[in-house]
């Protein structure tokens, strides 16, 4: 508001009118997005779920219900070996491949990265699904957990290289060759200096990872044959009543399980990394 | 402590420019010495080829008379402190002083205690807790000094060091910079495209041309003898006066036409022009230069068309004959605008050119070129 002169009253009321139709729209967008949430907290504490977001009847019935069930419990650990096995190939392969392709100059370096990207993005897991079967298929690794992790590891790695090489070319190269020149080797270099400056990199690429892994429905269930050795994803999505219907009491409850371990990750990467890059010299 | 010895060194790029481009030169045991040179002469390229970071495609290197022409660059025993100090910034200042002993395997506790007492030498020790990034330029100067210093290397390699630094703090940091060189006596080159940082530190520097050396020599030898006109342009604040005269008579009663005025063969090159009508260059520094606002025998006339103030003195331009001729007057004795002047280069300070080659007429050109430097120039 500007205090040298008061606005007309006409300016006035389109401003009022303005910001009204601002801060509805807002609340509108932001309904939009807190019911689902209100609902996953809610509803596995209800004794009546329904699809309805509603304050619930206090009760863990749901939970109990859900610890009887014979897949449940052991779908989360397959889900953290599936999930985890992924980010730690990512994030190891990523690094390595990133810090290479930012360093070292090859002819076409840039068009392959592109090529990847765009391959990776454009034959997504469905369109690429059959040719994966055939090969998981040769592989022998069809109804293993670990073939699963390799294929969804595979499929992120284009995008995690490509975020990490820009971490890796923001980081001077004068500080690798002041290393070197105090006698470092390169792996010396990777530990000391590049690993621990690219760490907040490593961080979101391991989150990401882990949440796009972790999320994963398609590629565990086509791949996998054994109910025991499916993740939680998978699991879900056999909660059925006797009738047929959906099992909401047993959803509700394992959706809140199988979103707090993701949830908590990310707040803690969040919080301890953040986005912040210590630049090198400032004036 | 060590020599630092080039034999025909040269560095071509991959995309075939040729950086440095057989380089003869010697560094004594414990000397400061400067490359200078515009961007783009090969001098970081040097340097860089000293340390090990570049592999010298011909040549040898000699460091303390050890061949290290193709040795990594841990194993020559040089440290290097870059224009950007490079420290690593998750590091805090203690862990990047005492980084180069790290890589030694010393014990964390010694090198520590090693690390402190380097900063301390340093003025640091109050700092060692700090990141990088939360220190002054001059600060993260010193800490980059230090940790050079810890290594105990043969030799220090500085590229640009002070170009990171504001004004104020790049004439104090020049100064600390020889004294700890002195205090130290660890033979150091450094690099930088500022003739006056290079003139004010270096006990001997070398003048590089694309990829080339073309003098070198102590600050004052160059800077009262330029080689060649491209070294005379490039040393000091403002650039030599050249003016383009024609020898008359030869020998001793030669002396130099400009347009229709006659001036004396100045002293530095009496008794070497020979040929009647040749072409050279007549150098004089404006430093060099004396003006008069009276007629004198012996001198260029003109006007006076602009006066810069330098503080303690004055750069007067005076044009004469078409071209612009400068004058350094004391402060006080400066012309006015318009008036007319007299300018005569001093006689024992001005210098010859070839229009030919750009050189030098000197009577003993080893004199004004120490080495065995590329004195043939394009």
């Amino acid at each position: 508001m500007s205090v040298k002169a008061a606005p007309a009253p006409d300016n006035l009321v389109t401003a009022v009118v303005r910001r009204v139709l601002f801060y509805a729209l807002m609340t509108l967008v932001a309904a939009f997005f807190a019911l689902p949430l209100l609902w996953l907290v809610f509803t596995p504490f209800d004794r009546h779920p329904s699809l309805s977001v509603k304050l619930p009847e206090f009760t863990l019935d749901n939970f109990r219900m859900l610890l009887q069930n014979p897949y449940a419990l052991s779908s989360l650990k397959n889900s953290v070996f599936i999930a985890g096995g992924a980010m730690v190939m990512v994030v190891v392969f990523a690094a390595l491949a990133a810090y290479a392709l930012s360093r070292v100059r090859i002819p076409g370096r840039d068009a392959l990265l592109y090529g990847l990207l765009l391959l990776s993005s454009i034959v997504t897991g469905t369109a690429a699904m059959v040719p994966i079967f055939l090969l998981m298929f040769q592989l022998n690794l069809i109804d293993s957990r670990t073939g699963v992790s390799l294929v969804l590891a595979g499929g992120l790695l284009p995008a995690a290289i490509f975020i990490l090489k820009d971490f890796m070319d923001a980081t001077p190269r004068s500080y690798e060759e002041s290393a070197r020149v105090f006698g470092a080797s390169p792996l010396q270099v990777l530990r000391h200096i590049v690993l621990p400056i690219a760490r907040p990199g490593l961080a979101t690429i391991a989150v990401w990872a882990l949440v796009n892994a972790w999320g994963d429905f398609l590629i565990a269930f086509i791949l996998l044959r054994d109910p025991d050795k499916s993740p939680a994803g998978v699991v879900m999505y056999t909660f059925y009543t006797e009738g047929g219907q959906a099992n909401l009491p047993l959803i509700s409850a394992f959706s809140l399980l199988y979103a707090i371990p993701v949830v908590a990750m990310y707040l803690f990467v969040s919080r301890r990394y953040g986005f912040r890059f210590h630049g090198g010299i400032k004036g | 402590m060590a020599s630092i010895e080039m034999q025909g060194l040269t560095k071509t790029y991959p995309g075939g420019v040729t950086a440095v481009d057989g380089l003869d030169l010697t560094i004594v045991d414990g000397e400061f010495f400067a490359l200078l040179g515009p961007s783009g002469c090969g001098k970081t390229t040097l340097l860089r080829t000293i340390a090990g970071l570049e592999q010298a495609t011909a040549g040898t290197l000699l460091l303390g008379g050890r061949d290290v022409t193709t040795a990594t660059p841990g194993k020559r025993d040089v440290a290097m402190v870059f224009q950007d100090y490079a420290l690593f910034p998750h590091m805090n200042v203690q862990d990047n002083i005492a980084y180069p002993l790290r890589i030694q395997k010393m014990a964390l506790g010694e090198r520590r205690a090693k690390a402190l007492e380097t900063a301390q030498g340093l003025g640091l020790e109050a700092l060692m807790g700090r990141r990088p990034g939360q220190l002054s330029g001059g600060q993260q100067q010193r800490v980059a000094l230090a940790r050079a210093i810890a290594y105990r290397p043969q030799v220090f390699l500085f590229d640009e060091p002070l170009s990171n630094l504001d004004a104020r703090l790049r004439l104090e940091a020049r100064t600390f910079l020889k004294r700890l060189q002195g205090e130290l006596g660890v033979t150091t080159v450094f690099v930088t495209h500022d003739q006056a940082e290079a003139l004010a530190m270096a006990d001997r520097m070398a003048v590089m041309e694309s990829g080339r050396i073309r003098q070198v020599g102590t600050p004052s030898d160059i800077f009262h003898r330029p080689i060649n006109v491209f070294v005379a342009n490039f040393i000091g604040s403002t650039p030599m006066n050249l003016l383009p005269t024609v020898v008359a008579g030869a020998g001793e009663g030669a002396h130099l036409m400009l347009g229709d005025v006659r001036l004396p063969v100045p002293a530095t090159a009496a008794g070497l022009l020979h040929d009647d009508g040749e072409e050279v260059l007549l150098g004089s520094r404006p430093e060099y230069t004396d003006l008069s606002i009276e007629e004198r025998p012996d001198s260029l006339s003109g006007k006076v068309v602009v006066v810069e103030n330098l503080g303690a003195t004055a750069l007067v331009s005076v044009e004469t004959g078409g071209q612009i001729v400068k004058a350094v007057v004391p402060e006080g004795e400066e012309p006015r605008i318009g008036e007319p002047a007299w300018m005569t280069p001093q006689h024992h300070r001005a210098l010859v050119y070839r229009q030919v080659d750009g050189l030098l007429v000197a009577r003993n050109r080893e004199s004004a070129n120490d080495t065995r430097t590329e004195s043939v120039t394009a």
